[in-house]
């Protein structure tokens, strides 16, 4: 399906596969380079050829042809990174059994959501797009850019960035199938047996393989294969740590029993999101070299986020845990940077701690920060340029810049940046925001489940 | 002597504190007259004092300004380098209402009933929310809380964010919430087709006229039997709105809603009306501003209403409602309890175009004139309740920290369920054995 959907988009025009490769030059001249990794640079240019920075020094002379940005008085940093994100994205929840490693996110990529555009609007350059935590083993995510204006969705995708897939423990994979179609997990303990056992069938189904490539070799060998399951390749690749996992949980137990998971399975490779009781187990967080990708301050919106506080991400910071700043939210990423920046008034971070938790910490989550996160030569030319300090409530982004390409011109751009006008659209089509809402956006495509006659019986 | 005196009262302080910590869900807030010194004071009304002195006597501001002499005996926070400024208001909550969102029985904010404007917000704050201290620790001391759901949803109230019964809470203000029939969409779960909107909106609209119809009729008959007209308890609730006396809040977001309100609005000859949410207000702004009738909008960390519009159209709606001349209050709207972040939902209008002074108004003195408080609430004056907070600097700022809040002259203590976890968790002990 996937490779029949590329043949469509790719013979769709030849414009759009000339875009997947289109990479920018430019020069930003004379701002406050924020690095992120090696300080800040005062007066200082930005050089990006072929989409890669090539130099930052002072006074770097213009080459020829290539466009330049005066940044005099204003801030220039590394596109922020969003490492929790369900945007871009035409499927969410494969809500239909508690293990779906077998879908993926990169096959539903919708380059044309105006959302990608307003995402620019704020800053974001890359970004997580995960599947839904309606399932403790749920589908593989895809690591995108925002390469807005391209109509190929593969243009999105980011070459070359690691796998990862999403897990989910707690109260959304517990209602969706325990109290949605009512089979395990109805608790955290089956949350925990339901995961033990994927993985514990995952590892018989690769030692088969093994047993029977080796096997096959022998002469007389006239054994038949096991069968084919690319739920367990999926499964076996994550034990493998060829696949980080990003896992859904809020409550400390339940982090804490999937660390003991990871153990005893040998998986080295986690990152927790949201993560709101991450620091209650901080130590062993850190001792594990777990990861955690948190919200700024939500709580309270559902039983298992109640015990929340916002000095959530300076506490592990503090701990040696590397953390980032997601968003969950299509709004709030558009102002990670202030986000960010609530880690000043909610454990005192510096600004050096505040902007890693949405630049190289994040980049490290994903296992690409040797490529953006930081401005560095020989990194990608993701830069948003600020008018005001991104930490300060009055900081703007003025320019997001991917691949060395303008992608948000905030002086320039017309109001309305949709790429194509969708004609079932009323003009008078006013989506607000659902203010009584108890659902979350990671639960998104799962409605049908929690409509479901079995889950209002279960409620009651 | 005195010396003396303040440390044996200090170390009283910290034993009282432990005890209270233990006994109470927070430690309690102190009374006492004093005077905040050396400080540079937005007082809102009248401009930036340098160096000056707030003087607290009685639970009231006392005195004002660079030359205010300071009773013998009266404690004193020095608060050189600091800032003072009038508490902040949010003009849209649900704090003691809502305790989790998700879990429906700790929820008092949505009674059933489309028409139940008797259903009084006051009767069910409760004083111990936890969401409470987590505010105010802020510097946001007092809240419009407000029942949701259905046409005539209840009674909101502005409540003080310290207090012991609802009583004690209560700011001053009480006012009928109307939810105007609405023609948006409520986020992606609202699946309707256009036309079943369209429907859900005129039957809305066809009943609303209705009950007025009947509220009025009422009105008359109540005046004429001077009260002795029998127990309808949605209509006497609306009396005082017919008659003038009370506020009606009426919630509209869509520019065509907006309009169709302000139209409603002039043929029923509501007077006392505020316009809340308002969030396509600046596609309508003249309209609004022609009409006199104030607004209080928000959230402003939002994303626009529609595909077409502007990326930055939440951010700029109040900036561009005051530019247009409408009396603007900004309100933080919250699904998740962070009314705390009253000041940033202010900042964001700031950076996107509204002027920094307008938008402190917004959520300090506009606020309490709209709610009939301004006597008591919203600036620094002379009379004034002492309700105000100190801080490190720009409080729309994320670097600036709140150091004391005070509530009608209680000085709050300066911990919520948020600060314990971090002083429990920060280094926790027993850690994990290397």
């Amino acid at each position: 399906m996937k490779k029949l959907l590329t043949l469509f988009f790719s013979s769709l025009t030849l414009v759009s596969v000339m875009a997947q490769v289109d990479k920018g030059n430019m020069l930003i001249k004379n701002g406050t380079v924020i690095t992120i990794t090696k300080g800040n640079l005062e007066q200082t240019d930005v050089l990006i050829r072929d989409g890669k920075i090539v130099q930052i020094a002072k006074n770097i002379p213009a080459p020829a042809g290539v466009r330049v940005i005066d940044a005099t008085g204003q801030y220039v940093m590394p596109g922020i990174i969003d490492a929790h994100s369900h945007i871009a994205l035409d499927g969410i929840n494969e809500g239909t059994n508690p293990i779906t490693p077998e879908v993926s996110e990169e096959d539903v990529i919708n380059p044309f959501q105006i959302g990608i555009y307003r995402a620019l609007g704020g800053g974001i350059t890359t970004v997580h797009a995960m599947h839904g935590s309606a399932n403790a083993i749920g589908g593989q995510c895809e690591t995108i850019k925002l390469r807005y204006g391209n109509f190929d969705p593969d243009a999105l995708k980011m070459e070359g960035a690691p796998r990862t897939i999403k897990f989910a423990l707690g109260e959304n994979p517990t209602r969706s199938h325990g109290e949605g179609s009512g089979i395990v997990p109805r608790t955290r303990m089956g949350v925990e047996f339901v995961i033990r056992q994927a993985f514990s069938e995952a590892k018989e189904y690769s030692e088969a393989w093994s047993k029977y490539n080796k096997n096959k070799l022998m002469k007389g060998f006239r054994g038949a294969p096991p069968a084919y399951s690319y739920r367990h390749e999926v499964l076996s690749d994550i034990l493998n740590d060829k696949i980080i996992i990003h896992c859904h949980s809020y409550r400390a137990d339940e982090i804490y029993m999937m660390l003991k998971v990871c153990k005893d399975f040998g998986i080295k490779r986690i990152v927790f999101q949201h993560v709101n009781e991450g620091f209650k187990v901080a130590p062993e967080l850190a001792a594990q070299g777990a990861m955690a990708s948190v919200f700024s301050d939500w709580w309270a919106y559902k039983f298992e986020v109640y015990y929340s506080t916002a000095y959530n991400a300076a506490i592990l910071t503090r701990n040696g845990v590397v953390t980032s700043i997601n968003s969950d939210d299509a709004e709030m990423m558009r102002h990670l940077y202030h986000e960010a920046g609530k880690t000043q008034k909610y454990g005192a971070l510096t600004d050096e701690e505040a902007l890693a938790l949405i630049t190289i910490n994040p980049a490290k989550q994903l296992g690409i920060e040797s490529r953006v996160g930081s401005l560095e030569v020989g990194k990608e030319g993701d830069v948003v340029i600020f008018k005001n300090h991104p930490l300060s409530i009055y900081g703007v982004p003025m320019f997001t810049i991917v691949d060395g390409i303008v992608r948000f011109d905030r002086e320039k751009d017309p109001d309305d940046m949709r790429l194509v006008v969708d004609p079932k659209q009323t003009i008078d089509n006013a989506m607000l925001r659902d203010k009584d809402s108890d659902l979350d956006h990671c639960m998104e495509g799962a409605e049908f489940i929690l409509d479901s006659e079995l889950f209002n019986a279960n409620k009651q | 002597m005195k010396g003396l005196q303040t440390i044996i009262g200090f170390a009283a302080a910290i034993v009282c504190g432990v005890v209270m910590h233990t006994q109470a869900q927070s430690p309690k807030g102190k009374y006492a007259n004093v005077a905040l010194t050396n400080a540079t004071i937005e007082t809102v009304t009248k401009g930036t004092i340098q160096n000056g002195t707030v003087l607290i006597v009685d639970g009231k501001i006392a005195g004002v300004g660079t030359n205010v002499s300071i009773p013998a005996g009266t404690a004193i926070i020095d608060c050189k380098g600091k800032f003072i400024y009038p508490g902040m208001i949010d003009a849209g909550t649900n704090l003691g209402l809502n305790e989790i969102s998700a879990v429906a029985r700790t929820t008092d904010f949505n009674e059933i009933g489309e028409v139940i404007p008797q259903m009084k917000a006051l009767t069910a704050v409760n004083p111990n929310a936890s969401a409470i201290p987590v505010t105010r620790v802020s510097g946001v001391t007092t809240a419009l809380t407000i029942p949701t759901g259905g046409m005539l949803s209840g009674t909101a109230a502005l409540i003080n964010l310290h207090g012991y019964t609802p009583d004690q809470m209560y700011a001053g203000f009480e006012g009928i919430v109307l939810n105007f029939p609405n023609t948006g969409r409520r986020g992606f779960f609202d699946r309707r087709t256009d036309d079943d909107i369209k429907k859900a909106s005129e039957k809305a609209l066809a009943s609303l006229n209705d009950v007025w119809e009947k509220a009025i009729q009422y009105q008359k008959l109540d005046s004429a039997t001077k009260g002795k007209t029998g127990y309808y308890p949605e209509l006497q609730a609306l009396v005082p709105v017919i008659r003038g006396e009370q506020t009606l809040l009426v919630e509209t977001n869509t520019s065509k809603d907006i309009t169709a309100a302000l139209k409603w609005v002039k043929e029923k000859k509501v007077k006392k009306v505020i316009l809340t949410g308002v969030a396509e207000g600046w596609r309508v702004a003249d309209e609004i501003a022609k009409s006199g009738i104030p607004v209080i909008t928000g959230g402003v960390l939002e994303l626009p209403t529609r595909d077409y519009d502007r990326y930055d159209k939440a951010y700029a709606n109040a900036g561009l409602l005051k530019k247009a001349g409408v009396k603007v209050a900004i309100k933080s709207e919250s699904a998740n309890n962070n009314y705390r972040n009253l000041p940033y939902h202010a900042g964001f209008a700031v950076a996107y175009g509204m002027n920094k002074e307008d938008a402190l108004k917004a959520i300090t003195i506009i606020p309490a004139e709209l709610f009939g408080v301004a006597d008591k609430l919203g600036s620094i004056e002379v009379g004034k309740s002492a309700t105000l907070f100190i801080c490190t600097g720009d409080p729309f700022e994320t670097k600036t920290n709140v150091s004391h809040v005070f509530i009608d002259g209680w000085q709050m203590p300066m911990v919520s369920r948020q600060t314990e976890l971090y002083d429990e968790f920060l280094k926790r002990d027993p850690g994990v054995k290397k």
